[in-house]
């Protein structure tokens, strides 16, 4: 790896590195190919050769992994321990990580403990001679900013999920593979993962393709078992408003909107949701959007690509039986 | 237990907000000034661990004259002590500079526990907890639903959220936590907790309290300079579907396949 390269913190999840990471390379080869340096990508994980081979076709120039067997899940400080030395060792000038419960931990540590920049959440990146503007939503998606970083590199830089397009050609050349020894002192990891509890089956919020989402309109947590239905048949996650959580009737891990998921899906379908702005902030950037409302007036018809100004309990039964011809 | 509790006071997100002529800034004319809402899960955990562990509740929250109602709202919700940061010299001041001042008072006022909501509605770094940790050089979680405290005081145990469910992390103390939503429901303040907060006396701290030369925070310290805020592109104007149930649900489908291409 050559001084001033553009990384890619890699995250990976049975075996294979994630969409979200793929995005990252996607946005890295961008940035690099404006700036005219090399992309690396590197990889954290105890047992991941394999894992070199998967992503041996990707569009990088150098691969590295770090190999340790306190890196078998991820405590922030044994991946903080590792990463450090190798970025101190190998000096990026940009550092691009997923925004993700893993990324929104890790990057804003790193960037504390080398001192510089960071930047979270970024929807857009733009490099015009050699100066790079970051794009990302304030206010909770009601306004954008546009900002540039300052002093020592590397600057760190989580993406929001779903903003970037994955590397679209394969390697020219296949990437260099190099492992990167680390010792981590277990006596330096302060926090010990005592077990995990999946709660969720299939792909996340943020990963769906298909998301569809209920709010007050649903009446109750019976109704949600219809958008489970059409989840289902579409192959997407179901979410839900602040209105539909506060009532108990969705945990609160599904909750889409300014303090939930922000969701960027190919298409998002609202029913039974009026379309606070509160709920917008989480969705509006989706491809595809759909809403079901009963009231014509509901503001969600305005964002809406289609509407249908109807009883959801009437529309959705039809819905999933004209699906599943 | 010391437990301390970070704030920070943003505009209601609710309200239109409107862009200032240098698209640097929102106008502030007529905007309401609520607390972080993540904050206030923060402060309401506090107050339970206080109520199950002992200890006491220190609010601290940087910010202009303003700030000092959320610090006096958090009393009113049963908090102990209030310190307000207030200097011209940590305006445009950068998350990690903003943990670097804080880090300042952590180290005059000791703590066991610091609680911070995992990010700020206005800006949303979500920054300031994790780098504050860094400074302070203890072990952090973030995004937490969950926190315990041992028997003997010298470790917690907290749920935090990650994307296939919750990982339960043990750490000694003293530590940081950021907060997420779902971990509690915040308490009311009771008639006699704003009481006390009119009466009780808020401690303010400038640079120089703290020990802070001058330009290590700031505008001239920050890492990051905004060059414009902007409205995001308005979605175009989409189509309602005709008819009656059956033909709209049917056209749906029409054009989700063919038009859209997204099923």
């Amino acid at each position: 790896m050559n001084n001033r390269d553009t990384l890619v913190i890699a995250e990976h999840k049975e075996g294979a590195v994630t969409s979200g990471t793929l995005e990252a390379i996607g946005a890295g080869r961008y940035v690099s190919g404006r700036l005219n340096t090399g992309l690396s990508v590197v990889i954290l994980g105890s047992g991941i050769s394999a894992l070199s081979s998967a992503i041996s076709n990707i569009d990088t120039d150098n691969i590295y992994l770090i190999e340790n067997h306190l890196l078998a899940q991820y405590a922030s400080d044994a991946h903080l321990a590792a990463i450090y030395p190798f970025i101190k060792t190998n000096k990026p000038s940009i550092i691009l990580i997923p925004s993700t419960c893993l990324g929104r931990d890790l990057a804003p540590k790193l960037a504390a403990r080398l001192r510089t920049a960071y930047i979270s959440d970024v929807s857009g990146i733009e490099v015009d001679n050699s100066e790079i503007l970051f794009t990302r939503q304030v206010y909770g998606g009601r306004l954008l900013s546009t900002v540039k970083c300052r002093g020592g590199m590397p600057w760190v830089i989580t993406l929001r999920s779903r903003a970037f397009e994955k590397p679209a050609a394969s390697a020219s050349k296949p990437p260099k593979v190099e492992g990167f020894p680390v010792g981590i002192d277990p006596s330096h990891i302060r926090t010990i993962i005592k077990n995990i509890e999946k709660t969720q089956k299939g792909l996340g919020l943020t990963d769906a393709d298909i998301v569809i989402s209920g709010g007050r309109g649903m009446k109750g947590a019976e109704g949600f078992k219809m958008l489970e239905k059409l989840a289902g048949i579409l192959g997407g996650v179901v979410g839900a408003s602040g209105a539909a959580v506060d009532a108990g009737w969705m945990p609160h891990s599904a909750q889409v909107g300014q303090t939930g998921k922000v969701v960027s899906p190919k298409l998002y379908i609202a029913c039974g949701i009026s379309g606070a702005p509160q709920h917008l902030a989480g969705m509006s950037t989706s491809k595809c959007i759909v809403a079901i409302n009963k009231d014509p007036d509901a503001p969600i018809f305005k964002t809406a690509d289609y509407g249908i100004a109807g009883d959801i309990f009437e529309v959705l039964p039809i819905l999933i039986e004209e699906l599943k011809r | 237990m010391n437990i301390l509790a970070l704030i920070k006071q943003v505009p209601d997100t609710a309200v239109d907000l409107k862009i200032s002529a240098e698209a640097l800034d929102i106008m502030y004319q007529d905007i309401p000034w609520v607390i972080n809402p993540y904050d206030e899960y923060a402060v309401e955990e506090a107050l339970r661990i206080k109520e199950k562990n002992g200890g006491s509740v220190t609010i601290i929250s940087m910010g202009p004259d303003r700030a000092a109602d959320i610090i006096k709202s958090s009393i009113a919700m049963g908090a102990d002590e209030g310190i307000h940061l207030k200097d011209t010299a940590f305006d445009g001041s950068d998350a990690y500079g903003t943990a670097f001042i804080l880090s300042k008072i952590a180290g005059i006022s000791g703590y066991d526990i610091i609680l911070a909501g995992k990010q700020a509605v206005d800006d949303g770094w979500g920054q300031v907890g994790p780098a504050l940790s860094e400074i302070l050089n203890i072990p952090s979680v973030s995004s937490i639903l969950k926190l315990e405290i041992s028997e003997d005081k010298r470790t917690a145990t907290a749920h935090r959220e990650i994307d296939e469910g919750l990982e339960i992390v043990e750490v000694p103390l003293p530590a940081l936590f950021t907060i997420q939503q779902g971990i509690n429901t915040p308490r009311y303040a009771s008639l006699p907790g704003i009481m006390r907060a009119k009466k009780k006396e808020i401690k303010v701290f400038n640079a120089g309290a703290l020990g802070i030369s001058q330009g290590e925070t700031g505008r001239e310290a920050s890492r990051i300079m905004l060059q414009k805020l902007s409205k995001p592109h308005a979605r175009k104007n989409g189509e309602m579907l005709k008819g009656d149930a059956i033909s709209a649900a049917k056209e749906l489908i029409n054009r989700l396949r063919n038009e859209a291409k997204v099923i």
